[in-house]
């Protein structure tokens, strides 16, 4: 391989890169560009675009795990939309989370960004301890943590029982529990954070001159420069953030016991499909959840895509 | 924010200097009471944790105090016994065998693959770049099931291998973009001076990109070290046998118990599950910071 290159005369240097060199050295440069990518592609293929292929074709059959799968052809979606109450209730749940969670966290993560881009000393230190959050709160340990502080005598609950309000505990309220989930994804704001923050210290300095010299007040810099410069940031933490929402697992799972519960209230999607299709065995049902899922994810991110060219603006574009 | 505290309004700043100058050093005061107002609110559930898996069992749920009346190191004894017959040494060597097999596996596999994607050429580069983009945003679960069956039919499930073993694959395709987009910043020179020395891409890679890309694959070491020990819902489906529990997994039958007997080792444990994440965030807090600053920008 090396000697192929060798003897590969580059013609004067003359932009490697963006032109492609001669019919010939072309062809025999893929090979080193395939062995670099094989494990990348096995995975792809065996691990991403089969298995989707295979989750659609299950989706429209019976499977246990054990007998061959029965093609019954859309009912599982049929059953899913018309019959089965507990799905629409695991996806009013996990809609309520996502539009609940969401935008807390992102402004959050905003308004703490714009505090700590105002700081000269100290801003290396906040920055990681606001992140701190993000890391451990994935874990099973801080969603326990969670699940016993709003608890029926739980620390948020006697708080609020010493201003007057008595929930008797979050966790086991259903029409409360989805909250706890909601803000525990709130606290972890500090990766969203990190991300706003480098964004806002992308933004020229001369633009906020500017805009004070005409005159502009604090929150009018903020609505016409720093939320249209730092709009193409909003909209990568928006997107992400809105595609891990839809996929919550561990904190429902902890605070709800395993089950959903109370009354099915923390029976979040994903919560459901592992029922489905681990407990429940109906692989061909989970399948179509999946598949639903996914279809849902992909609108959701379409639609946020789409509006984003009403609101994202980027800098080199237009001008 | 900060443009308008270093700038001075053009109206209204008729008062000498000193004052100006004073007033901004109240202002950022200010900031730094309010930030570490708020930072003192998160922190205190960590606190709590902290606290709490050193009380006595009854004074969790009784008292409100944040200190107990003694400390009950029992606790972490209690803990340290494990679930299950299975002790705590093993629950952490489980997942840190899992966790180190991750670290391996996305390093290798993920630095190969966004070579290729950063500086090779091929054909259906541009189609294959955009397809591994995309499944960054996949839900998992929509692979999940017929994964479950593919290992199944290996004799792979209630092992480590499912856990590990994709990883191997360059699966996780955030890291790959991750250091693609790091790749995409090194200067060209050395690696056009190499070619002219004679070096392949191979010996190119090995011995003049990965030195350089040094940090991001530190920030993706640690990265997956820290999902890998938090993930919950791979291992839930995967592992079965006790003896081959993870840390996390292990937590887990504190969940289905509505018990309460057991709410101070409960924990000691979540305590000691969470303090290789904790290391691993003071010894690389940089790394990981700025690893995620990165990956919301450029693009």
């Amino acid at each position: 391989m090396t000697s192929v290159l060798r003897t590969t005369p580059r013609p004067a240097d003359a932009a490697p890169s963006s032109t492609p060199e001669g019919r010939r050295p072309r062809r025999e440069r893929q090979g080193p560009a395939y062995i670099f990518l094989s494990p990348w592609i096995l995975g792809a293929v065996l691990l991403t675009l089969a298995p989707m292929a295979v989750s659609l074709y299950l989706s429209f059959t019976d499977y246990n795990l054990f007998d061959p799968p029965h093609w019954v052809g859309l009912r599982n979606y049929t059953e899913m939309f018309t019959e089965d109450p507990r799905y629409w209730r695991s996806v009013r749940t996990t809609l309520l989370y996502v539009v609940v969670a969401v935008p807390l966290k992102l402004g959050f993560a905003l308004a703490v960004a714009l505090l700590l881009k105002g700081m000269r000393k100290g801003k290396g230190f906040y920055r990681s301890a606001f992140y701190a959050p993000s890391l451990l709160g994935a874990s099973m340990s801080v969603a326990l943590v969670w699940r016993a502080l709003y608890n029926d005598g739980g620390t948020v609950d006697e708080i609020l029982s010493g201003i007057g309000i008595h929930t008797g505990g979050w966790v086991s309220d259903p029409s409360l529990a989805v909250f706890v989930v909601a803000l525990l994804s709130v606290w972890q704001f500090g990766a969203p954070m990190v991300i706003f923050l480098a964004g806002l210290q992308q933004i020229p300095g001369d633009l906020y001159e500017a805009a004070s010299i005409d005159g502009a007040g604090r929150t009018r810099q903020f609505i016409s420069v720093t939320l249209p410069m730092l709009s193409p940031v909003l909209f990568f933490n928006l997107v992400l953030e809105t595609i891990q929402s839809f996929q919550v697992f561990t904190p429902a799972f902890a605070i709800s016991g395993g089950k959903g519960g109370p009354a099915d209230s923390t029976n979040f999607y994903t919560l459901y499909l592992y029922e489905r299709a681990f407990s429940a065995s109906h692989m061909g049902y989970a399948s179509a959840m999946a598949w639903i899922l996914l279809l849902a994810i992909g609108a959701v991110t379409l639609v946020i895509f789409r509006t984003s060219r009403s609101w994202v603006f980027y800098a080199n574009e237009g001008a | 924010m900060s443009a308008l505290t270093r700038t001075p309004a053009p109206v209204a700043t008729t008062g000498p200097t000193a004052a100006r100058t004073r007033r901004a050093r109240y202002r950022r005061t200010a900031l730094h009471v309010l930030a570490l107002a708020v930072l003192l609110v998160l922190l205190y559930p960590l606190v709590w944790l902290l606290a709490t898996s050193l009380k006595p069992t009854d004074e969790v749920l009784t008292s409100l105090k944040l200190l107990p009346s003694h400390f009950e190191w029992d606790n972490y004894t209690t803990a340290l016994d494990g679930v299950g017959g299975v002790g705590v040494g093993r629950l952490l060597g489980n997942s840190l065998l899992i966790s180190a097999g991750a670290v391996i596996g996305n390093v290798v596999s993920c630095s190969l693959a966004a070579y290729a994607f950063a500086r090779l050429r091929f054909r259906l580069r541009g189609v294959m770049f955009a397809f591994m983009v995309a499944t960054m945003m996949l839900p998992q679960h929509a692979v999940l099931i017929p994964q479950y069956i593919i290992f199944n039919k290996l004799g792979m499930v209630d092992s480590y291998w499912p856990l590990i073993l994709p990883k191997f694959l360059a699966t996780e395709a955030f890291f790959v973009f991750l250091i693609v987009q790091f790749m995409r910043g090194l200067p060209r020179e050395l690696e056009e001076a190499a070619r002219i020395d004679g070096c392949g891409p191979f010996r190119i890679f090995r011995s003049i990109v990965l030195p350089l890309t040094r940090p991001a694959l530190i920030t993706t070491a640690i990265f997956t070290f820290i999902w890998s020990w938090n993930d919950f819902f791979t291992q839930l489906i995967y592992l079965f046998a006790p003896e081959k529990f993870t840390i996390t997994l292990a937590l887990r039958n504190f969940v289905d118990q509505s018990s309460t007997s057991a709410y101070g080792p409960m924990f000691a444990m979540s305590v000691i599950s969470l303090l290789p994440i904790v290391l691993f965030f003071f010894a690389f807090q940089r790394y990981l910071v700025q690893g995620m600053a990165t990956s919301g920008l450029k693009g």
